[in-house]
């Protein structure tokens, strides 16, 4: 008997300390901080193809400036944008971010005091900083005074690289069915549709599965349509979207749809497998940002394509792409290596690093004195910056519901379920319904 | 006559039940943390409206939930995740409880069959998604197909059947409902297999010297046998075809129109495509009650029938 107590009372004993030891490592793990007071800079970031040139730019500033800088990437971008709001939320951001979601969010994470303003670093020395960028490049990250977001005017992101999302053709696959020049109208893209279908090689493909490029592609055409008044317009609630111009948006679609332009299963498609038809020559149009150019050299060394704008429907007003804004970091407010983070993006930005940063990952760099050696394709996107707008340099964007209901419209359009005046009924429903939420918060 | 006994306080006896108390703090602790916390944490921010951003949110009360009551997406989210788990429980488990009973018996390459119909289940989701996705594939190049399906249909003579399979809403979501079913009846396979285990051969022994054929030894003997089985792999099959999400995303992207939109998406979307934070936690509580509820008749149902 009291040779067995003695034993349950070992056992009890090695148990209790084992408990204690499990208790004192949750809470160590609980409370550990991260990097905090190291001399190294954390950077997180989602751009896959960029991690490898990151690592050895950030090598080459170890050399120069003795700082350590450890780029993170995390990826896919959808997975990204939850670990910064969640990491917000926790205060455990770090050094050097970025904020992928549309301007209401990032104006959120400046108006909770999570990004750094820095205007007064890019106007010193008499804003040499400042003017060594594209100034669509840097326009993403402005807000200017009375913006519809109620942020103080400054600037308060360091732009990286630059995009634009273009049209894009397959010069073999275009000649193999007599089609000598790319088509400038859309007259002339249905006339190529037409001449494709009769060798078999469908015509347009895209990632549509992803609703921002269905999105981006409507929004081109509602600029050629209505022109930016318009649509800003209808974004404040004053113009509805059963309007005529609007019904002329979702018709574009649904002629294509008629026309049988898009390629099988665009409507779930996503941009990688979009991307890989277009490099396998699967499609002879592909509706691409200017990072595809990277990815087609990956998939396909051999492809021989060029870019255009999407054909107008419209010869009044001018076609807008989205373009200027590429990759853009922030500064966290929070941080205590603020000045060492400034000095390190005022680095990475520099000619060299971004000559090098564009040679390497085929992006378009955001300093411009960088952007005189590019190749042929970069220089056809370059080009497009004339007609390029985005979401993030409108005085108003319309409300995130709003633009779910307008893009599983369009989805439904193309795969021929409903008609372009009820997707027009559906998304004015759906706006009319934000509206009085917004006026009901307003009377709060 | 009874008498009412009271325990007396005893220093020593609580000392010696106190040691086996502390036992169970780190499991306490653990599951306080991270399920009752959470839980309460997200009921708490379902009363309120909130970009999960900004410092402030405004306190709403239960206008969430109203909201929710009145959202046809979700409810049609809701019927896509039944209908997934009504071919799971269906289509999925009579697989796994007829391949279990066929491996149960002397078969030549048992074991190679256990292996096999057990890789699926630890195949990742994403992996599986996107693998189906290519054969499913619905374009061409050169005038052949590309998606191994459309292929083969065009090849033994039935190009009438060849589909855009994940882009028709007519489609879509039965692919994914037998894609899921095809991933996971593993588990149930494994399940059902080790319940016919431990059923007593004497039992078949018995109804094979009164004459039960087959069948009646099936309805007799293994199905009431194997009970208890059968429902924890139903409960197991409705809990996670409810929650099916990972296959989804990698089988359709954001979806098609909101055909395949299923509880775990709309949560999703509304919590970073919509930023309707608070919103998302009224979702992933009205869900969870939705899951424990059908968990619970499950269970009664299952209790009813041990009784019969």
């Amino acid at each position: 008997m009291s040779l067995e107590s003695g034993k349950d009372n070992s056992m009890k004993r090695f148990l209790l300390f084992f408990c204690c030891l499990l208790f004192l490592l949750f809470l160590f793990s609980c409370f550990s901080k991260v990097d905090k007071n190291s001399h190294t800079l954390v950077i997180w970031h989602w751009m896959t193809d960029r991690q490898k040139t990151f690592e050895q730019l950030a090598l080459k500033y170890e050399q120069q400036a003795g700082i350590k800088v450890r780029f993170e990437l995390y990826a896919p971008s959808d997975v990204y944008s939850q670990k910064i709001i969640a990491a917000a939320q926790a205060r455990v951001l770090p050094d050097v971010f970025g904020v992928l979601d549309e301007k209401v969010i990032l104006a959120s994470f400046i108006e909770s005091g999570f990004i750094a303003d820095l205007t007064e670093e890019f106007k010193k020395d008499n804003g040499a900083w400042e003017k060594s960028f594209f100034p669509k490049a840097l326009a993403v990250n402005l807000f200017e005074e009375g913006n519809s977001y109620h942020i103080k005017p400054g600037i308060y992101g360091v732009p990286i690289d630059i995009t634009s999302i273009l049209m894009l053709y397959n010069k073999n696959l275009l000649q193999k069915a007599g089609i000598s020049e790319p088509p400038r109208t859309f007259a002339e893209f249905l006339a190529a549709v037409k001449a494709l279908k009769r060798v078999g090689i469908p015509a347009l493909v895209s990632g549509w599965g992803e609703h921002w490029m269905v999105d981006c592609f409507a929004s081109n055409y509602a600029f050629n349509i209505m022109g930016e008044e318009k649509i800003m317009a209808t974004y404040r609630g004053e113009v509805p979207y059963t309007d005529p111009d609007w019904i002329a948006v979702f018709a574009v679609f649904d002629t294509l749809r008629k026309e049988g332009a898009l390629a099988e299963g665009i409507v779930t498609k996503a941009n990688k497998y979009a991307e890989q038809d277009f490099a396998l020559e699967r499609a002879s149009f592909a509706f691409n940002g200017s990072w595809c150019v990277n990815v087609y050299a990956d998939m396909n060394p051999r492809l021989q394509y060029g870019a255009i704008l999407p054909p107008a429907v419209n010869d009044n007003l001018p076609l807008k792409i989205w373009g200027g804004a590429g990759s853009s970091f922030v500064v966290n407010n929070a941080s205590k290596k603020k000045t060492l983070a400034i000095a390190f993006l005022k680095w990475l930005t520099a000619k060299e690093q971004q000559v090098f940063l564009s040679e390497e990952t085929q992006n378009l760099p955001a300093n411009r004195t960088a952007a005189a050696a590019l190749s042929e394709i970069l220089s056809e996107f370059a080009k497009a910056m004339d007609s390029a707008t985005h979401p993030k340099v409108w005085p108003y964007n319309e409300d995130p519901l709003v633009i779910e209901v307008f893009d599983k419209g369009i989805q439904s359009i193309i795969i021929g379920e409903k008609t372009p005046r009820q997707v027009g009924a559906d998304v004015q429903r759906a706006k009319i319904r934000q509206l009085e939420r917004l006026q009901r918060r307003q009377k709060k | 006559m009874h008498t009412l006994k009271i325990k007396r306080f005893s220093w020593p006896a609580f000392k010696d039940h106190f040691g086996n108390f502390i036992f169970i703090v780190p499991a306490l602790a653990i599951f306080s943390v991270f399920y009752i916390y959470p839980f309460f944490e997200i009921f708490n921010l379902s009363l309120y409206e909130w970009n999960g951003i900004t410092p402030y949110r405004e306190f709403i009360g239960f206008a969430n939930f109203g909201e929710l009551m009145q959202d046809k997406v979700w409810w049609a989210s809701i019927w896509h995740a039944a209908f997934i788990t009504l071919i799971a429980l269906t289509f999925q488990n009579a697989l796994a409880f007829a391949l279990a009973l066929a491996c149960d018996r002397q078969i030549r390459m048992k074991k190679f069959y256990r292996v096999i119909f057990f890789i699926p289940p630890i195949l990742s989701e994403i992996v599986v998604g996107l693998v189906w996705q290519w054969l499913l594939y619905a374009g061409m190049q050169d005038g052949q197909h590309i998606g191994l399906f459309n292929y083969f249909l065009n090849k033994i003579g039935l190009p009438h059947l060849v589909h855009n399979w994940l882009s028709d809403p007519q489609t879509a979501l039965t692919c994914i409902a037998v894609v899921h079913s095809w991933k996971g009846f593993g588990w149930g396979f494994l399940l059902l297999l080790a319940g016919l285990q431990t059923i007593d051969q004497q039992l078949y022994e018995a109804a094979k010297v009164d004459g039960a054929g087959p069948w009646n030894v099936l309805v007799h003997i293994t199905i009431p046998m194997l009970l208890p089985v059968i429902v924890v792999v139903m409960i197991l099959t409705i809990l996670g075809s409810m929650q099916v999400f990972v296959l989804i995303l990698s089988m359709v992207g954001q979806g098609l129109v909101y055909h395949t939109e299923v509880p775990v998406t709309r949560i999703l979307s509304s919590m970073t495509r919509t930023n309707q934070f608070g919103y998302a936690c009224a979702q992933g509580v009205v869900f969870g009650m939705i899951l424990v509820a059908a968990s619970y008749v499950l269970r009664q149902i299952s209790n009813r029938m041990k009784q019969e």
